[in-house]
């Protein structure tokens, strides 16, 4: 008697190689997720976001304002995507998600440094997304007194090293004491929601495969959507259940405001609660058991939570990053929810996430369809 | 009977990933009979079973089961079919119970609850009709996997090895019921690996690597191939075994426990064989008609294999 045999260790170990080679999906999870996820969210993730969406009404156009526009320009914190001529035009622009800031300079505003008046610039941010705002909001103070030392030479020497000439009033919209649970909990809905989705759709599709239990239906005189609604309509219901609760729990607890419409939330949360059912269905044709469906599902929860906007601002992705983000329907989601919950958006402000939301549910309805065909024979 | 055949299948046809599983398979089942399936593991039964029932589009060939075509009106059959799978393929997190009540409803059975509790009537189902199948043993999980698939009245039965893995007394009581039923009329057709089961069929058929190489009376069978066997049995049969394997005017040599079955297709030179043999030995042998397993043996060693085996099961 041996106490520890070498050679019926190595057996059991080479029998685990030998298995773990022959699952393909879970030896590509093991191989491929790790580098992908670490290039993927490597470069993409980036908590010092550039180039913000930026609007400027512009009531003065004196070398001052132009200064400083110039110089926030060349900051490189923002972009200036075009001009809004009234405050109201302003606000849609910061509730739809178009700009992130919008400066206003006020009129008589060169006039007024002149004068030695001390006018104000103002700034409103969209501060929904507090770690977004923060960091340009941050490099405002620098930017302005560059513009000031740069205009106010020559002839408005003698401002200098007195009292800045212009202050700077930074309007933090949407969440001003920039509190994080704000900023986290309507963006959290659509993760959860994705997450118990897509894993529970997949799973108990797959897991009529896996026990055989699926020959024993398809035996039966019913049509593949009698199974399919009748299999995917009580998930659906755990989602109504998930989000009542999720709603309620972050009033109470969290004091979440609901300032937006209610119908088009209603109408956004259940595309998304489709589309992803329709994923886990997608996903349930890709696999064989249901560990393989729940490492899937795993995977696309991931880039869900990183590239989507939730835990890192979206706009501090790389463009191709940003576009990889886009094809993630938890980001539009995130957005939908964001703006409606606290920026008090309608369906005319979250049409484009809407429309998003619609042209991945009809490739992945078109994928999942395809898929199902060739599973059946 | 003179009614129309319960199954007439011509030249069925099905190929998975380039190999022929089902090849040009003809089969006639007569209404009211017990007809068995044969043939060994992966020849192709379970994927002609299924395409006799609408569950898979066979890629070649065509036929009707009940009158209805295999092609076009696989959501008729599959009403009057009751298709019990090989393994057990019921919810085995739902009691006996609810997986008969949930059967019931997918066939739109009027009167559900009449039709449940007469499938519970069965002794020994009804006892359990409150336990998970799941910790059900074999044989009653099978039990209730018929109860199941005859639940909604088929007229046809389609049983994909019924026994398998079952012990002795559920199988014969299996059988018992395969034949009352059959007594009242329903077809069916019924996979399986014991020959003590094939013989109580009316029909055979044995298919091996997807063709199908003979069918008839499970008496006539040998008589067809042309076969002819004797019975030895006495001490030193090990050696006589030996020695017979090495001899050419023979077919086969099978052993059944202490007993072989020495066959061939040569009348004469079979007797010979024997004779030569008797005198030379302390064995007993006996001129017997060939057993049903002496025809299948003969049959699977002569038909060469034209494809790498392939699991049955897996599709």
């Amino acid at each position: 008697m041996t106490l520890f045999s070498v050679s019926r260790f190595v057996a059991v170990l080479m029998k685990e190689f030998i298995q773990m080679r022959r699952d393909r999906v879970t030896f590509a999870m093991m191989i491929g997720v790790p580098l992908m996820q670490l290039v993927l969210f490597g470069y993409a993730i980036n908590t010092d976001p550039r180039h913000m969406p930026t609007l400027l009404e512009m009531a003065d156009d004196g070398p001052v304002a132009r200064a400083v526009v110039a110089s926030m320009k060349t900051s490189d914190y923002f972009d200036f995507i075009g001009t809004v001529t009234s405050r109201a035009e302003g606000d849609r622009a910061l509730r739809d998600g178009t700009a992130s800031f919008v400066l206003v300079i006020p009129p008589n505003f060169h006039h007024d440094v002149v004068r030695g008046l001390r006018p104000s610039l103002l700034i409103s941010a969209d501060a929904s997304d507090p770690a977004a705002a923060g960091a340009a909001v941050a490099a405002l103070s620098g930017i302005v007194q560059t513009a000031i030392d740069q205009t106010l030479d020559g002839p408005l020497n003698f401002t200098a090293g007195a009292p800045p000439p212009f202050s700077v009033t930074v309007h933090r919209k949407f969440n001003p004491e920039g509190e994080t649970a704000i900023y986290v909990v309507p963006g959290l809905l659509g993760i959860i929601l994705s997450m118990t989705m897509i894993m529970i759709t997949a799973v108990a599709i797959v897991r009529e495969n896996e026990r055989g239990t699926m020959e024993a239906l398809i035996a039966t005189p019913a049509r593949p959507l009698e199974v399919m609604l009748g299999k995917i309509l009580p998930y659906v219901m755990v989602a109504y259940v998930q989000t009542l609760i999720f709603l309620v729990a972050a009033g109470l607890l969290f004091s979440i405001p609901f300032v937006g419409s209610a119908w088009a939330f209603f109408a956004a949360f259940n595309l998304f609660v489709l589309l992803n059912l329709a994923l886990g269905f997608l996903v349930s044709t890709l696999v064989r058991s249901q560990m393989q469906a729940m490492q899937i599902s795993f995977f696309l929860i991931l880039p869900s939570v990183l590239l989507s906007g939730f835990m890192f601002p979206f706009a501090g992705m790389p463009g191709w990053a940003q576009v990889l983000g886009n094809a993630i329907p938890a980001t539009h989601f995130l957005r939908i929810t964001r703006k409606i919950m606290l920026k008090g958006a309608g369906l005319a402000d979250i049409r484009g996430d809407i429309g998003a939301l619609m042209i991945i549910m009809a490739v992945v309805v078109l994928v999942a369809l395809r898929r199902y065909r060739q599973t059946l024979d | 009977m003179i009614d129309k055949p319960a199954i007439s299948v011509r030249g069925l046809t099905k190929i998975f990933d380039g190999r022929k599983v089902v090849d040009n398979f003809d089969m006639d089942v007569a209404p009211g009979t017990i007809h068995g399936f044969l043939g060994p593991n992966g020849s192709g039964k379970t994927t002609t079973i299924r395409m006799m029932c609408g569950l898979l589009t066979p890629d070649a060939g065509q036929g009707q089961c009940l009158g209805h075509d295999i092609r076009r009106d696989s959501q008729k059959i599959k009403q009057n079919v009751g298709y019990m799978t090989q393994r057990f393929s019921l919810y085995e997190d739902l009691t006996v119970r609810e997986n008969l009540d949930f059967i019931a409803r997918m066939f739109g059975m009027p009167d559900r609850r009449t039709v449940v509790a007469q499938a519970l009537a069965h002794p020994g189902l009804g006892e359990r009709a409150d336990q998970l199948a799941g910790t059900l043993s074999g044989g009653w999980k099978q039990r209730l996997a018929l109860a199941a698939c005859t639940i909604h009245r088929p007229r046809l039965l389609l049983l994909d090895e019924p026994t398998a893995g079952v012990d002795p007394k559920a199988r014969r009581d299996f059988w018992d019921e395969i034949r009352q039923l059959a007594a009242r009329g329903v077809t069916a057709l019924v996979s399986t690996h014991y020959m003590d089961e094939a013989v109580q069929c009316d029909m055979i058929a044995y298919i091996a690597f997807g063709r199908k190489l003979i069918s008839g009376r499970a008496q006539d069978i040998p008589a067809q191939l042309g076969l002819y066997s004797w019975r030895v049995d006495g001490t030193g049969i090990d050696a006589l075994e030996s020695k017979l394997r090495q001899d050419e005017r023979l077919a086969q040599v099978v052993r059944f426990g202490d007993v072989l079955h020495v066959s061939g297709t040569d009348e004469n030179a079979l007797d010979a064989v024997a004779e030569q043999n008797r005198k030379s030995g302390p064995q007993r042998w006996r001129r017997q008609a060939p057993t049903l397993e002496d025809a299948f043996i003969f049959l699977m060693e002569r038909s060469s294999d034209h494809s790498a085996p392939h699991s049955e099961s897996s599709r």
